[in-house]
């Protein structure tokens, strides 16, 4: 274990256990595929201009992945539990992408468009999952 | 809201001889046929797309959805904090499990119904005279998404995980269910600012 990980592990008498800043960085990728998802649906029926929407997703798919790496970091950590949490987490709003994603195709969105928005909807059902897993895992028992 | 007080259920604290609590599932299963049901109408009635059926589930989600936000923030928010403890952890213990699995499928009702609806009026084209409305209401409905998945939701999933625990903290409950009932009424009070929006669409 390195410096880092003890700092994210160390533990608090009569407080709560310290941890990585994963809830405030899937709150913030969760504003950016929003305000990329609001971006480009406030331009319809024109396409919205690429650059500031694929920038918005990018930020969001960075902090998504930068997250995942703090996360898979965390050590002692209830795994067992997260991994459960993620898998029914994701299961749910993969529902709920795979809904909206039939909305945007069914109502002829297509080329970059669709892009944006299915990459702004698969951000949000990996975002979503990580960070419900992570707020229950966190308060378990690592075991 | 100001008056919420969710104190630390501290003989739930451990060692402290935690109050019994009713057995739950942390996702009440017999309700998830109800929910597929609700989800594959809302399907047909996008793919149909009529007008009749969007306005519905649309206007039934938005005001359910609204209508509950409210009565949790500023109704059983303040009641709760007033419980004595045992009683507070077993309405937890059987409030949350439904709302983990009714207000999610209300958002997605309302939104997208609400979408189909917008285009189906024209609302959404960016030429329409009323555009600037429903951008200021997708804002809206984005903020309150951003507190209800980031924040209000995950402090539902921690409290179910610890009411399950043979000795739940109390503290950690506590706060967690103050953080729970004051995302609910802030999302309730911009729910007031989407009505607002709203009615001025189907009226103007």
């Amino acid at each position: 274990m390195n410096a880092t990980d003890a700092t994210m592990t160390q533990a608090v008498p009569g407080a709560e256990r310290a941890m990585p800043p994963v809830a405030g960085l899937a709150l913030a990728t969760l504003a950016f595929v929003i305000a990329a998802g609001i971006y480009l649906a406030a331009h319809l029926p024109r396409p919205a201009p690429g650059g500031p929407a694929a920038t918005l997703i990018a930020i969001g798919g960075v902090l998504l992945v930068v997250n995942a790496a703090i996360v898979s970091r965390i050590r002692p950590f209830a795994w067992t539990v997260f991994r459960r949490v993620f898998g029914w987490t994701f299961l749910a709003y993969g529902c709920i992408g795979a809904l909206l994603a039939f909305i945007f195709i069914f109502d002829h969105t297509r080329g970059a468009m669709l892009g944006a928005m299915l990459a702004s909807l698969v951000v949000f059902t990996l975002d979503i999952p990580l960070l419900f897993a992570f707020s229950v895992a966190r308060y378990q028992d690592p075991g | 809201m100001a008056d919420v007080t969710v104190e630390a259920p501290a003989a739930a604290a451990p060692g402290a001889g935690a109050p019994p609590r009713p057995d739950f599932q942390i996702v009440p299963l017999r309700a998830i046929p109800a929910v597929a049901v609700v989800l594959v109408a809302l399907v047909v009635a996008i793919a149909s797309n009529r007008l009749w059926a969007l306005d519905f589930f649309h206007v039934v989600g938005g005001g359910l959805w609204t209508g509950i936000d409210l009565f949790v923030g500023f109704i059983v928010g303040p009641i709760l904090g007033r419980l004595s403890i045992p009683a507070r952890v077993e309405f937890s213990a059987r409030f949350m499990p439904k709302m983990l699995l009714l207000m999610p499928t209300l958002v997605i009702v309302t939104l997208a119904a609400g979408w189909q609806l917008a285009r189906h009026e024209g609302f959404i084209l960016s030429s329409h005279t009323h555009h600037g409305w429903v951008v200021a209401s997708m804002i809206v409905v984005g903020v309150m998404a951003i507190i209800a998945l980031g924040l209000l939701e995950p402090a539902n999933l921690a409290v179910l995980f610890e009411l399950k625990k043979p000795i739940p903290n109390g503290e950690r409950i506590g706060r967690l269910m103050r953080r729970f009932i004051y995302t609910a009424g802030i999302t309730g009070a911009l729910q007031v600012a989407t009505l607002m929006i709203m009615t001025r669409l189907a009226t103007t």
